[in-house]
């Protein structure tokens, strides 16, 4: 318990982020006209690949007898630049059909 | 130094995230704003590698592994995403979201070996109920969460991109809901006993509940229908990014954080949003059909009656000598695959005179702006399609309105049936034009499994088979009028 509270006072700034977070994420999206729930979406997919930033730090700090750490953070590596990469470029390519509009 | 640009490269990531989100959702910036985001995530990942260090002021190493992933998924991922058809976009969404989920569950999996790693039984022979002590228990618990969501996202977006090629049928047996709910207490009963258990014995448990958590993913997408799949979809998008947001107290890591609850946040608040568009609740579209079956025997009884079929010819006939034709297009057309057709369709008709426009409900294909990113690829001009409260303006003033595999945007019964599952959804007013032509492979129900009145109505004529099939037909006739 009481290393419940120490781990909270000494992530206090990390929590504070996560609720001010989730008022921004729900506030900035809040009016989105419905035509354009698909690309947010798939633009918001796109964001969460940030989890590729976890899969560097992993496969940057194995070492080199550590097969497992290797093999499962250089898949995690290519499946986090799939998620970012992909996710980008399909948001873009759905938007790309919008441009006509005015 | 390096630690200080670094800490601006995520705090520069972190404003484009929520910038790029907010320009998202408004169609003039839209483009522009996924353009931002992914700078901003350019910059955290090239800093990330460049200019990481950890605790102990290590930097990275294995260069070559990273740089040989990053370049695998990016070549692959901008060639599918490039390749994709416009159709199959939602799957490859879906797909993508998978794969951010497994890198989640990878991240907690190797974590867990480096936390588990170091610990050996003779070294600490009484010691195992505190091997997992203090920080390291906080850290395990985050580890779990970020595996246990970061699986279920896996797996069941997995099913959603299955499901949505087509290749996976809906499938629920009696007592399914029961089976899923006990699953979910057994995975959290087992998360939690790794967290007071000795390490040797949770090495056996973590990988159980990595096969739970799979078979929980599979077992909570199989029942929903396919066309509830964007919304299924949007949801597991938001759990990955709650896995992505693990990572991020795991390393300290503030973008990672700001990113992954971000989309946490706006991603449930659009799954919601969706549901709305639908006039749903999100129980009723997880539950996966309409459950109110008093409520569609009602809706049943009251239709019934008998409907007309219309032969090619007459079709042909009746659109070829009308001054304004609405075309209604949904799910059928959709899956037919028949946008090109009917956009030649609607070029033979300009030809001989006649207007034609497109009636686009925003839920049509119950894919928001799916008809729209369809008709847009099939070169269908921007200006002639119509939204839904323009489209309603206009029908009073349209000769034939040809509706193509919709149904339930269409049903009166949102208007005047109380009793109806679907009462209060805007619908397209197709009954005010004089003639209303429909195409459906059956008279079988639309996805909300009702009855739709407006087929029985006397100025309804039904011509039944597969959208691309039965268009082509009438092109041919059209042209011989």
């Amino acid at each position: 318990m009481n290393n419940m509270l120490q781990w909270i006072s000494e992530h206090q700034q990390m929590i504070y982020i996560v609720i001010l977070m989730i008022f921004v994420g729900i506030e900035v999206i809040g009016h989105v006209p419905s035509v354009l729930h698909t690309p947010l979406m798939s633009g918001a997919n796109a964001i969460h690949g940030v989890v590729i930033i976890g899969a560097i730090i992993v496969m940057g700090k194995a070492e080199d007898h550590n097969y497992l750490a290797i093999v499962l953070g250089f898949l995690a590596v290519v499946l986090g630049t799939l998620n970012v990469v992909g996710g980008f470029v399909v948001t873009d390519r759905m938007l790309e059909m919008f441009k006509k509009k005015k | 130094m390096e630690v200080h640009i670094l800490t601006i490269c995520y705090l520069i990531a972190s404003v484009t995230f929520i910038l790029g989100l907010k320009m998202l959702s408004n169609p003039a910036t839209a483009r522009r704003g996924n353009l931002v985001a992914a700078v901003g995530m350019t910059l955290a990942i090239l800093g990330t590698i460049f200019l990481y260090k950890d605790d102990a002021g290590n930097r990275l190493h294995n260069y070559g592994w990273i740089f040989g992933g990053l370049l695998i998924g990016a070549v692959i991922g901008t060639l599918a995403a490039k390749k994709v058809k416009m159709t199959a976009m939602p799957e490859m969404v879906s797909l993508f979201n998978g794969m951010g989920g497994a890198c989640a569950a990878l991240i907690s999996i190797v974590e867990f070996n480096h936390l588990t790693h170091g610990y050996n039984a003779a070294e600490y022979p009484q010691e195992g109920f505190q091997f997992f002590s203090g920080i390291d228990k906080t850290q395990l618990l985050i580890i779990l969460l970020g595996l246990i969501i970061g699986s279920i996202s896996f797996a069941g977006s997995m099913i959603a991109w299955g499901k949505l090629n087509g290749k996976i049928k809906d499938f629920s047996f009696k007592g399914q809901h029961m089976l899923n709910n006990i699953l979910i207490l057994v995975i959290f009963g087992l998360a939690a006993y790794i967290l007071v258990a000795s390490p040797e014995e949770t090495i056996l448990y973590f990988y159980v509940i990595v096969a739970l958590a799979l078979f929980y993913g599979v077992l909570f997408v199989m029942p929903i229908g396919g066309a509830d799949m964007p919304v299924v979809i949007s949801l597991l998008n938001s759990f990955t990014g709650v896995a992505a947001a693990c990572g991020g107290f795991l390393y300290d890591n503030k973008v990672m954080l700001t990113g992954g609850i971000l989309v946490g946040a706006a991603g449930t608040l659009l799954t919601i949003l969706m549901c709305k568009a639908m006039n749903r609740s999100l129980m009723n579209v997880l539950i996966g059909s309409f459950g109110g079956s008093t409520a569609t025997g009602a809706a049943q009884q009251q239709a019934g009656g008998s409907y007309k079929e219309i032969t090619l010819s007459d079709a042909a006939m009746v659109m070829s000598y009308a001054n304004k034709v609405m075309i209604v297009p949904g799910y059928g057309l959709a899956v037919a695959q028949a946008q090109h057709v009917c956009h030649e369709l609607e070029k033979v008709l300009e030809s001989k005179g006649v207007e034609v426009k497109y009636a686009i409900h925003p839920v049509a294909g119950r894919m928001p702006g799916h008809m729209n990113v369809l008709l847009a690829e099939a070169d269908v001009s921007y200006e002639k399609l119509l939204e839904m409260e323009q489209a309603n303006d206009e029908f009073k003033s349209t000769d034939v309105v040809l509706i193509l595999g919709a149904n339930d945007v269409v049903n009166p019964a949102a208007k005047n049936d109380p009793a109806s599952p679907i009462y209060g959804m805007p619908i397209l007013e197709v009954e005010e034009a004089k003639t209303v032509i429909v195409n459906k492979r059956s008279m079988k129900p639309g996805y909300a499994g009702i009855e739709n009145q407006l087929f029985f109505q006397p100025k309804t004529s039904m011509l039944f088979g597969d959208a691309k099939k039965a268009l082509q037909d009438l092109l041919a006739e059209i042209k011989n009028v």
